[in-house]
């Protein structure tokens, strides 16, 4: 009984194999080990959510509070008055030539972008218990979304740059064309701090009280309220480091004409800050499936 | 096999012991168990010993080598005790939290329902929680534009759409909350426990939306302490009891087993020892049965059909004028009614010795929901004494398979009366009729 034209082994491949549910996505469900993959598919299947996340973060800000998106503003305002008083006024600390209320400014919009993001991701995932514990959703995506929550209050904070770069009568260089890319420095260090954090969080709900003194330090380890060329060589090339230096100093190198173009420092700066991130990525993973029972 | 939805083999979650949740530490708790046990592992060695501290804390399975299989378009309950792992059941094929051991195969796109209103915010308005909670329970924004009218119709909040959550009324918040979630289309539908939302009007449309979903051939998994519930919509279901599988099978005989071990039903109670029995000189209790009409014995009876309670009992001394009598007490301990021997055959009339059997019929259409006990007793009237007198002899569960055709008609909430006769209704309409009703409703349409 053979078939005409089909050899035996051939014969039984092509045979229609009862494939259970063929159409339907098969989800296999075990328990996983070490180090998982990211998924950034199924994160970018989620993307939805990333946006509602996001977009309830802003509202809620913005509609709890009395002062609403004041706040975006306050913040960096008066934080440059006071830098303005003791260390421009008191202190008489160089500015690189532009005025010291709008070099600090320049340099506290981003520093602001970063450091909200890097607390709020760290303290959003416990935060999020009961979604956690609820629902299932990529947990990166808590993170990621009080990162880029921020951006709103960076938008704000940056209008009011424009206003106070009209009044000092400062003209932006072309070279505010990499303002995008120097944010995109400052969120990729943000998240990639933010994601190392908000795990441990988890594990140990003490972490989140670290951040305003990691904040506070790495705020004077970055030139904000003041200029990096204070600063003696050996230690100039350590700032590389730090990518936050990169980024400061950029926002002032594009949009207040300063000599602090970034040298080839912020490529090394950009590595470090993408290793975090990766980093940060991977372990968030791994600990990501004792979320739901530790929280 | 081209059939299944949902694969789970050999399925184990472990916990540590303490609850039901591994606890978060501090770091100093890190701390001082990194150096409090190495001083003790050193401590040891000194003394001659080696090896590890003792492990700290213990362990235990909330669930443990659980395997099923469910079809595609089964409508499956989950039961059993609170801690018999219901919940972590759940939460694993929701992939909220991980397997310890096993893995399950899931054919199809879950949709799971642990909770409604997860990540309502209070400040935001009906509308943004709306899209907000959809995109949280994993549905697409246009899927959720497209079904918006829908939604708001089911929960009955049109007029508050925009109003802020914080100022709905508890029962508007879960009409909301329930309705975004009851529009899910996932292919497997996994619900814990929620149809405790809301007034009992609502409960019903729930139901319903929860029968329509198994309807189009969806699968759901359905954990829920309401037994009536279960029975009414699951035609099988699981009961777990400490992790492990109990029972798994049609749902009225896996709900009995359950009730069984709960309330202790038992249709069918002897005594086979004459001496033992309930009873004195004058008659012993032999056996109470609960029956269906063919001769069943049977502990879960459809609210439809009639019931039959057998007392047999062995007449010792004749020539006694006897009353077998039953009591029919509700769960809630509440006298639901009371029936004597009517046999005109015997009434009045002393009776000899021998066995007897004397069955009482309890009609259909006449319970209620719910469990019946039975108090089985045998008087003699002249004079009256209590020969005998057992408490809670007997039990039995009255269902509603929710067709329909029981006293409960198409109300699916919950009816708390004892006893739920199925009457005869008229219905009729004068208003045509009266000449008055006839004008105002001529103003009215104008």
């Amino acid at each position: 009984m053979q078939t005409q034209g089909c050899t035996g082994p051939r014969h039984v491949m092509a045979a229609p194999v009862p494939m259970p549910a063929a159409r339907l996505p098969v989800l296999r469900i075990a328990p996983s080990k070490g180090w998982v993959a990211l998924k950034l598919r199924e994160l970018w299947e989620y993307r939805e959510l990333l946006y509602f996340l996001v977009w309830r973060d802003v509202k809620v800000r913005y509609k709890q509070t009395a002062l609403g998106a004041a706040w975006a503003i306050i913040q960096p305002f008066f934080t440059m008055v006071v830098f303005s008083l003791f260390f421009g006024q008191l202190a008489k600390i160089p500015s690189d030539g532009v005025p010291y209320p709008i070099f600090s400014y320049a340099a506290l919009v981003p520093w602001m972008f970063f450091a909200h993001g890097m607390s709020q991701a760290t303290s959003k995932l416990v935060g999020s218990a009961d979604l956690v514990k609820k629902v299932y959703f990529p947990r990166l995506a808590i993170p990621i979304a009080a990162v880029l929550s921020g951006i709103v209050d960076f938008a704000l904070a940056f209008l009011v740059l424009l206003g106070m770069m009209l009044y000092y009568s400062v003209i932006p260089t072309f070279n505010a064309l990499w303002l995008p890319l120097l944010l995109l420095l400052a969120f990729t260090t943000s998240l990639g701090v933010g994601l190392w954090l908000s795990a441990m969080n988890v594990q140990y709900h003490d972490v989140q009280y670290t951040v305003p003194f990691l904040t506070q330090f790495w705020l004077f380890a970055t030139p904000i309220a003041y200029p990096s060329s204070l600063l003696p060589e050996p230690w100039h090339t350590l700032y590389g480091l730090n990518p936050m230096v990169g980024v400061v100093e950029g926002f002032r190198w594009a949009l207040l004409g300063t000599d602090t173009a970034p040298g080839p420092v912020i490529a090394f700066s950009a590595c470090i800050a993408l290793a975090l991130l990766i980093s940060g990525g991977f372990y968030f993973r791994r600990m990501e499936k004792t979320f739901a029972d530790v929280v | 096999m081209g059939d299944i939805a949902l694969r789970v083999e050999d399925l184990s979650k472990q916990y540590r012991i303490g609850s039901s949740r591994e606890a978060y530490k501090t770091l100093r708790d890190t701390f001082t168990d990194v150096v409090v046990s190495s001083f003790r592992r050193a401590g040891k060695l000194l003394h001659g010993r080696s090896g590890r501290a003792p492990e700290l804390g213990e362990t235990f399975w909330a669930l443990k080598d659980v395997s099923f299989e469910i079809k595609r378009g089964e409508v499956v309950g989950i039961i059993g005790y609170n801690g018999a792992g219901k919940s972590t059941l759940l939460k694993i094929l929701s992939r909220i939290t991980e397997p310890t051991e096993g893995y399950a195969d899931i054919y199809g796109r879950v949709g799971s329902l642990l909770e409604v209103g997860t990540g309502f915010h209070p400040e935001l308005t009906g509308r943004e929680n709306l899209y907000l909670n959809g995109a949280i329970l994993g549905m697409k924004r246009v899927e959720i534009t497209r079904k918006f009218d829908e939604i708001v119709a089911f929960a009955e909040i049109e007029r508050f759409i925009d109003t802020p959550v914080k100022h709905y009324s508890s029962g508007m918040y879960m009409r909301l909350a329930f309705a975004v979630a009851a529009h899910l289309e996932p292919e497997i539908l996994l619900v814990d426990e929620v149809l405790a939302v809301g007034d009992a009007r609502f409960q019903k449309k729930c139901l319903n939306k929860m029968q329509d979903v198994g309807q189009q051939g969806r699968t759901v998994l359905f954990v829920s302490h309401n037994m009536p519930a279960i029975t009414r919509l699951c035609e099988r279901a699981i009961l777990l009891e400490g992790g492990r599988v109990l029972q798994d099978g049609p749902s009225h005989q896996v709900v009995s087993t359950y009730l069984n071990s709960q309330v202790g039903t038992m249709a069918v109670r002897e005594w086979t020892d004459p001496a033992q029995a309930p009873g004195g000189e004058l008659a012993r209790l032999r056996s109470v049965r609960v029956r269906t009409e063919a001769g069943q014995i049977t502990d879960v009876v459809d609210i439809r059909r009639p019931i039959g309670i057998d007392m047999e009992y062995d007449v010792l001394k004749g020539g006694y004028v006897l009353l077998p009598y039953f009591h029919f007490y509700n769960e809630a301990g509440i006298l639901a009614f009371e029936a004597s021997d009517h046999d005109p055959t015997w009434r009045r009339r002393p009776r000899p010795a021998g066995r007897w059997v004397s069955t009482a019929w309890i009609p259909g259409n006449l319970l209620s929901e719910g469990t019946l006990l039975i108090w089985p007793c045998l008087f003699t009237l002249d004079p009256v004494t209590v020969e005998i007198s057992v408490r809670d002899a007997v039990a039995f569960q009255v269902v509603d398979s929710m067709d329909g055709d029981s006293a409960r008609g198409d109300w699916g909430g919950p009816i708390t009366s004892v006893m739920r006769p199925l009457l005869k209704w008229t219905t009729q309409c004068s208003v045509d009729g009266d000449p008055a009703v006839a004008t105002m409703n001529a103003k009215a349409k104008l």
